[in-house]
């Protein structure tokens, strides 16, 4: 074409623009909500190892079996024995398991943020539409969804064994609906602490075994002041205790207003008007870890 | 044996800033609730051995045993700085045997001298269970660090599996199988203790000469095994 033609052109001015065929994307734009989307979904599926190498795959399907076995073992037990109730309620099975639920949190919280940190993938994922808002909410809920599958698996494995064995069924609906709320809120509440420490380290290492000191030095701690409160008859200081640990909270939560029986020493639960205290406490951490997210990734790595 | 440079890298490495951190919050909490029980029950004996059996030797010994027993070489693992050590003219047992060194030393300060203190401020040393303890803290402190050292050596997720067999396998199993207690580095430094106080208040569920036994043998094997597999160690390319 017009590279045939000789063009009058001064000597010197040789420059020229070649058109060599790079399109424009005219194709649908997906947007800020699908990316946050996709991050959620990914950070899920990667909380199970899935879409990863087989030995990531390893801890978190073999702490999920682990915390569905022993379920499965109780629902055997009652349909074996014709017992009229299962052995253990159903809001009592997630602090029964606390320490295998600790173990995977502690395992997958800073999988799912401190890699990103480490590589420096966090400024990568701002480049595209999704804002720090989005990034925490995305993993965030990710983790509270896998924490939430974890624990309400054998729930789950409980409820139906109990059906299967013709448990009354209103009885047992009722169990099962209050143990998904508690282990609904042990969800985010583990999620977030677990989340706030993970991304303070791009270190794995240090993220898991920082995150599992405070969950179960936290509990260790609290329950062994309980006893010892408990033993010296300052009964009335027991709930307070309580306060200062995860998992007691949520023992605490739910045996207030939740029918479930407590597992502090005594096994005395707080009253209603505690209850109110334990409840704001957890809600005030999970709005408290969020906000701690937010600020921490106000400016990370840019 | 012992290489002065790799442990000084060693000891930065493992009392970098938040490390640090940690490992030091862990002893304080240990002693400020120390305190506060001494302050509400008064001098009791069994009180004290309850508090350092469950709280400082089940739970802050090995805690503070996996971090200091994989930190002191899995981060270099991890991001493959290792190779820069591995190919300067030392014996790879020799570093092992180094990095060992140090791991013992951090868990014991960060360990065993808070279990003393806590012990004194408990009950002042009554019936010997300060003591005791602190014997059972530094006997595992050398255990666990062997034990973790190793397994940072072995796997990417040392971690987890060190807090793995630390909680799972001797605090929920410990409690439910008792076969399970022999295989535990706690009954074996409760057996030395044990020895050590003599009295009803700290027992183990293993023999004195078992746990000697399989104290040594756990700590030799674990020391030669990650020296063995220092030599031969490829480095993996990130999961």
């Amino acid at each position: 074409m017009a590279v045939e033609q000789p063009m009058p052109t001064a000597p010197g001015d040789q420059t020229r623009i070649h058109n060599i065929g790079y399109r424009n994307y005219d194709g649908p734009r997906l947007g800020r909500s699908y990316a946050t989307r996709s991050l959620y979904s990914q950070s899920l599926r990667g909380a199970y190892g899935l879409g990863r190498s087989i030995k990531s795959k390893v801890l978190p399907m073999l702490l999920f079996v682990v915390m569905c076995v022993p379920a499965a073992i109780m629902v055997a037990v009652a349909v074996a024995t014709k017992a009229k109730d299962l052995p253990v309620d159903y809001t009592r099975y997630a602090i029964i398991m606390q320490a295998v639920i600790s173990l995977y949190v502690a395992s997958q919280a800073p999988q799912s943020v401190s890699r990103d940190l480490r590589f420096k993938t966090v400024p990568l994922y701002f480049s595209r539409p999704i804002e720090t808002a989005d990034y925490v909410r995305a993993k965030f809920a990710a983790l509270a969804s896998a924490l939430f599958i974890l624990t309400a698996a054998p729930l789950i494995v409980l409820y139906v064994g109990a059906l299967l064995a013709k448990l009354d069924f209103a009885d047992q609906t009722k169990g099962f609906g209050q143990g998904l709320v508690s282990v609904a809120l042990l969800s985010l509440l583990f999620a977030g602490i677990g989340l706030v420490i993970a991304s303070v380290t791009p270190r794995r290492g240090f993220g898991i075994a920082a995150v599992i000191a405070v969950l179960t030095i936290s509990y260790g701690a609290v329950s062994t002041l309980q006893a010892i409160a408990d033993a010296q008859g300052s009964s009335s200081a027991v709930p307070w205790i309580g306060l200062f640990s995860p998992v007691t909270l949520i023992d605490g939560v739910q045996s207030a207003f939740l029918g479930a029986s407590s597992a502090f020493p005594g096994a005395v639960g707080p009253t209603h008007a505690e209850g109110v205290v334990y409840v704001l406490v957890v809600l005030g951490l999970i709005a408290a870890a969020y906000g701690l997210l937010l600020r921490r990734y106000k400016k990370v790595g840019l | 044996m012992y290489d002065p440079t790799v442990a000084r890298l060693t000891y930065r490495a493992l009392l970098g800033r938040r490390r640090a951190l940690i490992l030091g919050a862990l002893p304080l909490l240990l002693i400020v609730i120390s305190v506060i029980v001494r302050a509400l029950v008064g001098a009791d004996d069994q009180t004290a051995a309850d508090l350092l059996g469950s709280l400082a030797l089940a739970t802050m010994v090995p805690i503070i045993g996996v971090i200091a027993g994989t930190g002191a070489i899995g981060p270099e693992i991890d991001d493959g700085s290792v190779v820069y050590l591995l190919s300067k003219p030392i014996k790879r047992p020799t570093i092992i045997f180094t990095k060992l060194i140090v791991a013992i030393a951090v868990t014991m300060v960060f360990s065993a001298l808070p279990t003393l203190i806590a012990g004194f401020v408990l009950n002042g040393n009554g019936q010997q269970i300060a003591v005791a303890y602190t014997v059972a803290a530094l006997v595992s402190s050398i255990a666990y660090a062997a034990l973790f050292l190793l397994l940072g050596t072995v796997s990417r997720h040392a971690v987890v599996f060190g807090l793995v067999y630390a909680l799972v396998w001797e605090a929920l199993f410990g409690s439910l199988v008792p076969g399970a207690r022999t295989l535990s580095v706690q009954q074996w430094s409760l057996a030395v203790a044990h020895k050590v106080a003599g009295g009803d208040l700290v027992t183990s569920d293993v023999g004195l000469t078992t746990a000697t036994v399989f104290l040594v043998a756990v700590t030799v094997l674990a020391t030669w095994y990650a020296g063995q597999k220092l030599r031969s160690l490829t480095l993996a390319g990130e999961e």
